[in-house]
């Protein structure tokens, strides 16, 4: 069985795990460039993850419903607390907020098209709202971020939603960031910048600075929007007990948790990989302050939408049951789209990749025609074909969801509740305040 | 509405109804719903705004609104075609988001005045805080007293015209606006430099300061600061 072994480890070599492969090459590339990395997608590293939650279905003890014949709602209501217009979504599973810039127009489309097709929103992102965006979105979230590239109150008063960005989970306390090779002119007009340039977006907001003045700054929106639409809070995931307790106080009609499992179309990798929280860790801190605050799941409260590493169904379903009214994917709809496709491989070795390991999203040459402006490559993009494709995967994220909850009794996906998870790991039990499988034991919170 | 006054101006020649709200009396949401109904005109008259945030915001329509006393936060926050002039001072985020027409502040102004403009002109009679002009993408801004620092911190587009002085970091990570100062700096921020003043930007400078009511000024006794741009790729040298 070891004839022909050719590799290192073959030879009776031994890696470092302190300073294995990757961590020699940073090295070298810090070494040679003088320049950190910067990169596209979310951490990396191996988390806590929904991976390390199980449910307990149905037995003895609870019913079941019947898969196939009884339903099983799925539909969510958002932003029911000021707002004239709330949010009546068919689905809990969103589009996060990605800009134009980072990725083309017809990515946008796409998903706006998706979203449309299976009844749910979809956001904006650090570039402003493209035409094209806001007219394939039934439902549209505006991001208002700290840059405000494209900001103006025409798209804000067209817009369904508004979410007030203060950090995602991939860089809370820091910007964005858009490489020269993706400003083209189309770009820079929206975001009134030279082509070419590398583009920093701000970390801060320009006329506020903390949850006090944030109440004002909602009250802004809330007058200058005749109090017609949700405001959203998006915070990244660190300290994210206190975050959404002042995200509500500051008057959040939605608060969204992003973890560091979040991507990025543009962050250095040491930030990537080295701030925030898991997003296993954020959701019960979340849930734990709305609770406290009275407004969890009531009618008129204030809604949780997670995201950072939403995979599947059984992702979608722990997050609900964990807290949350519903979640928002970004890395995964990318990939529904065709991101790391295997059948791109020769296009990513000649980049220096290879399928499911590509995060170059900062260089603008993505084979795959999404994280990219240019135009030759965009058009390897079909925005129906993306759309389809998308909305596929929304509808099986459903689907799945829907089967775990019907297993664990649930006429509604956002019945799912805590009682219907155990843990694998005693860190995932731990964050996710949950019983390690087989006991009654929650670590951090003693025995019942 | 009861507590609305409506007043017809006698005092020009063409008649124009003028609206006087009073927000001692008036909830706040009773004016901004108003000053966004659809083809209004005419001239709008707040009285006792009180410190009151968020007056006459998002106002898209080519009308005056005349605001007698001291404001809030976000005055004329993202004015589109309006003529705003607030007698008094304003609070932080005066006209942030500005996109057209003119506001005019006869006192001082907080911080983050004309944060993100996008275009028309704002006036700031006294002194503007600090962050003035902060991530401009466009507007006008003169200001007849001087600067807090960080002053035009990533302005994009636009000119700022200070007739007094600035304090520290003026221009800090500039892009392409321009920065016209009569008086001195305390330091100018990363990548912000003095600049030649040439034909083109006196007669620019010039023309501000008219609209601005300061023709009398000498375009010549400014300074004009901007982008040395050596910030615009990442690369060794930069620190960020």
């Amino acid at each position: 069985m070891t004839t022909g072994m050719t590799t290192p480890a073959s030879w009776a070599l031994r890696e470092s795990a302190t300073f294995d492969r990757a961590t020699i090459a940073a090295i070298h590339q810090a070494a040679a460039s003088g320049i950190y990395d910067i990169r596209g997608w979310g951490a990396k590293r191996a988390l806590p993850h929904f991976d390390d939650l199980l449910f307990l279905g149905a037995s003895m003890s609870r019913y079941p419903l019947e898969g196939y014949r009884e339903k099983c709602g799925t539909d969510v209501v958002l932003g029911d607390r000021n707002a004239r217009f709330p949010l009546h979504l068919d689905i809990p599973v969103t589009i996060a907020g990605m800009s134009f810039g980072a990725l083309s127009g017809r990515a946008k489309e796409a998903l706006g098209r998706a979203a449309s097709e299976v009844g749910t929103s979809t956001t904006t992102g650090d570039g402003g709202m493209t035409p094209e965006e806001r007219g394939h979105s039934k439902t549209l979230i505006y991001q208002y971020l700290p840059n405000r590239y494209g900001m103006n109150p025409d798209d804000l008063r067209r817009a369904d939603a508004i979410e007030v960005v203060l950090g995602q989970g991939a860089k809370p306390g820091g910007g964005g960031m858009l490489l020269g090779q993706k400003v083209s002119e189309r770009v820079a007009g929206m975001r009134t910048l030279p082509a070419g340039i590398d583009q920093r977006s701000s970390s801060r907001h320009p006329d506020w600075t903390g949850p006090d003045d944030l109440a004002i700054k909602i009250a802004e929106i809330r007058e200058i929007t005749d109090w017609e639409k949700p405001i959203y809070v998006k915070v990244g995931a660190t300290r994210t007990y206190y975050d959404v307790k002042l995200a509500v106080h500051a008057g959040a009609d939605v608060v969204v948790v992003d973890g560091m499992q979040g991507g990025t179309a543009a962050t250095q990798e040491v930030f990537i990989e080295h701030v925030g929280i898991p997003t296993l860790a954020a959701v019960p801190l979340a849930v734990q302050a709305l609770q406290e605050l009275d407004v969890h799941k009531k009618p008129g409260g204030v809604q949780l939408i997670v995201s950072g590493g939403i995979r599947n169904g059984a992702d979608v379903a722990k997050c609900l049951a964990l807290g949350a009214d519903a979640v928002a994917i970004g890395t995964a709809a990318l990939i529904a789209l065709g991101d790391n496709d295997p059948a791109l491989a020769a296009d990513y070795e000649a980049l220096g990749s290879a399928a499911g390991f590509y995060d170059d999203f900062q260089d603008g040459r993505d084979p795959a025609g999404i994280t990219t402006q240019d135009p030759e490559l965009e058009a390897r993009l079909d925005p129906v074909e993306g759309g389809r494709r998308v909305a596929n995967f929304l509808r099986v994220l459903t689907m799945e969801a829907q089967t775990i909850a019907r297993a664990c009794g649930k006429a509604h996906v956002t019945h799912l509740e805590p009682e219907d998870l155990v843990a694998i790991s005693i860190e995932a039990a731990a964050m996710a305040k949950v019983p390690l499988a087989g006991t009654s034991w929650i670590p951090g919170q003693g025995t019942s | 509405m009861d507590t609305l006054t409506t007043t017809v101006d006698t005092s020009v020649e063409t008649t124009i109804e003028t609206t006087t709200y009073d927000l001692a009396t008036t909830p706040l949401r009773e004016l901004n719903s108003a000053l966004h109904a659809s083809g209004i005109t005419g001239q709008y008259v707040v009285e006792h705004p009180a410190g009151a945030h968020n007056v006459a915001v998002g106002v898209d329509a080519p009308v005056t609104v005349t605001v007698n006393g001291h404001v809030g936060y976000y005055a004329a926050g993202m004015n589109q075609q309006a003529d705003v002039t607030i007698n008094g001072n304003a609070g932080p985020g005066l006209a942030e988001n500005m996109m057209s027409g003119t506001v005019r502040v006869t006192g001082n102004a907080s911080q983050s005045a004309g944060a993100t403009g996008r275009g028309g002109l704002l006036v700031i009679e006294g002194d503007a805080a600090a962050r003035c002009g902060i991530s401009m993408k466009g507007i006008d801004i003169v200001v007849g007293g001087s600067i807090g620092h960080m002053s035009a911190f990533m302005a994009q587009a636009g000119r700022l015209v200070v007739r007094g002085d600035a304090g520290d970091a003026l221009g800090d990570s500039i892009y392409e606006a321009r920065i016209y100062l009569r008086g001195t700096a305390k330091s100018l921020g990363a990548d912000c430099v003095e600049k030649e003043m040439g034909p083109e930007h006196l007669e620019e400078l010039a023309g501000l300061l008219k609209a601005a009511g300061y023709e009398d000024d000498d375009p010549a006794a400014y300074t004009r600061y901007g982008s040395a741009r050596t910030l615009y790729h990442f690369h060794v040298d930069n620190t960020y």
